[in-house]
Parts: C-alpha cells; sequence; structure tokens
C-alpha cells in the first residue's frame, strides 16, 4: 500500500505516541524515508510537544503554593476528615 | 512533569505507585493529617492549570483551586483507587469549575463535553521543507516562554484541556478521559487537533530561535 503525506499527517500524533499498528507506522516509516516535507511535519511537531511540556513554560504563580497549604492547614486544624464506614 | 533533556518515551511513562498513595491515605484517615500536604501536592500544577483553562481569571482558578485541595481532603474517604488518585483529584477540580461556571452563567456544556467534537476545523500542519530541533534550554529565553504559552491558551478549550493533562502533565490517555468525562477516542482526536493547530501556529514562529547550524553542508 502506498500512502500520501495527508495519510502520513492523519496519523502524526499517534506516531509520536507509538500508538499505531506495526503494518501503518511501517509504511509511514517508508514514506518519511523519501518525503522531507513529511519528515519536517513530524520533526516539528515533536519539538512542539516536547517544548511546551517543559516545567519552565508554564509555572504556578509566585508564592501559590504557600497560600494554598496555609488555607488546607487552617482545615486541617478544624478537625479530620469524614472517616469510611464500617 | 517534562524535564529538561527527557525523551518523549520517558515523558510518557506512568511514574506513580498507586499503592503508594493508597498508604498515604490510610495513614491520613487514621490521624496523620499532615501527610495530606505531601498528597496533594504533585497535584497543584495540574489543578491549577486545568482550572485557569476553564475559568480564564487567575485570582478565580487559584480561589478555586484551594477550594478543590480542601474538598479532597473532606472526602478522602471516598477515593476507591479504582483510578489513580491524580485523576480523581483532577475530577474534583473540573467539577469545581463547572460549577463556578454554571453559577456565572457562562457554561457551555455542549463544548466541554461533547463526544463528537467539530470537523469543520483546519487541522493541517504548517509545510516545511526541512526542520531544525529547538533545544529546550532556549526556553529560558522569556519570549520563547510566552509565545509557547499564548500558543496553548489560544487553542480551544476542549483541545487546551487535553494537551494540559496529556503532554504537559503526561497523563495517559484513559487518566485523561476519565479526568475530562470524555471517551478515549476523543482524548485521542483532540490531542491529534490541538498538536496539529500548536505545529502550525508555532512551527513558523520557532524557527528563527534555531542554534545556527556550525558547518555549511548542513541543511537550511
Amino acid at each position: 500500500m502506498m500512502i500520501d503525506c495527508k495519510h502520513v499527517w492523519d496519523h502524526i500524533s499517534a506516531y509520536i505516541d507509538g500508538d499505531l499498528d506495526p503494518v501503518l507506522r511501517a509504511e509511514i516509516n517508508k514514506h518519511l524515508e523519501t518525503c522531507e516535507i513529511c519528515s519536517a511535519v513530524l520533526d516539528s511537531t515533536r519539538n512542539v510537544v516536547v517544548l511546551v511540556a517543559d516545567d519552565r513554560v508554564f509555572e504556578l504563580p509566585a508564592g501559590f503554593s504557600q497560600r494554598l497549604h496555609q488555607r488546607l492547614d487552617e482545615e486541617l486544624t478544624a478537625g479530620p476528615p469524614e472517616q469510611p464506614e464500617g | 512533569m517534562a524535564g529538561q533533556g527527557s525523551s518523549l518515551g520517558e515523558r510518557f511513562r506512568l511514574s506513580i505507585a498507586p499503592q503508594a498513595d493508597l498508604d498515604c491515605i490510610r495513614r491520613i484517615l487514621a490521624g496523620e493529617k499532615q501527610l495530606f500536604h505531601e498528597l496533594i501536592r504533585p497535584c497543584e500544577k495540574p489543578i491549577y492549570f486545568l482550572l485557569l483553562s476553564m475559568l480564564k481569571n487567575e485570582a478565580d482558578a487559584e480561589d478555586a483551586a484551594q477550594e478543590t485541595a480542601i474538598k479532597v481532603y473532606r472526602n478522602l474517604h471516598l477515593f476507591r483507587g479504582d483510578s489513580q488518585f491524580r485523576t480523581w483529584v483532577l475530577s474534583i477540580a473540573r467539577n469545581e469549575g463547572l460549577g463556578r461556571l454554571r453559577k456565572l452563567g457562562s457554561l457551555r456544556e455542549d463544548s466541554l463535553d461533547a463526544e463528537t467534537d467539530d470537523t469543520t476545523g483546519d487541522y493541517t500542519p504548517a509545510v516545511l521543507t526541512s526542520w531544525r530541533e529547538i533545544p529546550a534550554e532556549i526556553i529560558e529565553r522569556q519570549q520563547l516562554g510566552e509565545i509557547l504559552r499564548q500558543a496553548v491558551q489560544k487553542l480551544p478549550e476542549i483541545y487546551r484541556n487535553v494537551v494540559l493533562l496529556r503532554d504537559i502533565e503526561e497523563m495517559d490517555i484513559r487518566e485523561t478521559a476519565t479526568a475530562l468525562a470524555i471517551s478515549e477516542a476523543a482524548v485521542k482526536v483532540r490531542l491529534h487537533r490541538a498538536r496539529a493547530m500548536l505545529q502550525r501556529d508555532l512551527a513558523p514562529k520557532l524557527k528563527g530561535f534555531a542554534p545556527k547550524r556550525r558547518w555549511f553542508w548542513g541543511r537550511a
């Protein structure tokens, strides 16, 4: 089976996650060997996913954790959590 | 969270030991209340950013995150251990967000809960003829972090929530589906579309951040 670029693009996310059946994955690999456009689309998508997921991109507001645990302390001091029945 | 230099394979591997969470919960319920601080700490970031995605206001998201943590503590005895603790916590956070949106009268149930996604959007990636990898170290440049944040914030909410849980928090498909109360198939579709939208938006902007090649015969 010959697959075209559109077909490859439709499966890029699953390809990145390793969530494709082996036959389709092999077909895409074969296509990637000769298609510089799909190789660039795959490389750039994978790169974007890694960059967006970096710890430094989304950081909690300053003091968030301190305020949260302060409020939790008030709750914890107030009483124990409910107990399971029985 | 994805650390600097970690591979995709490492990033998508589950690292939480459910038994450790169950032991911790048992001790809290037996009276070691202060352990709750440590139990909830790994969930702080996903709770806040899921609520920020839903409420679109930092102060509201922080207040809702605190309320979520308190509800988790008060209902800890209800956790059955049939999902990851984080998944259960995020379900509570999502319900907290939905409750607040309902009170504001700004909840669009169809957009949040739809199993059949809109198929009219354009999810074609940016067509490139080459790509030079942008190393994560470059994120320390303030401008790049802001570009990445804006791209995620621009995504429609149903896609943003999936990216937040699946790619940024590294939850697996099943956990993501449970936390967002959608099917696993919907997670896959939304993730695929979100990644395509991010690539199309970001690839042209990120090209300029690629390190200069040292060798004259390298691809441009």
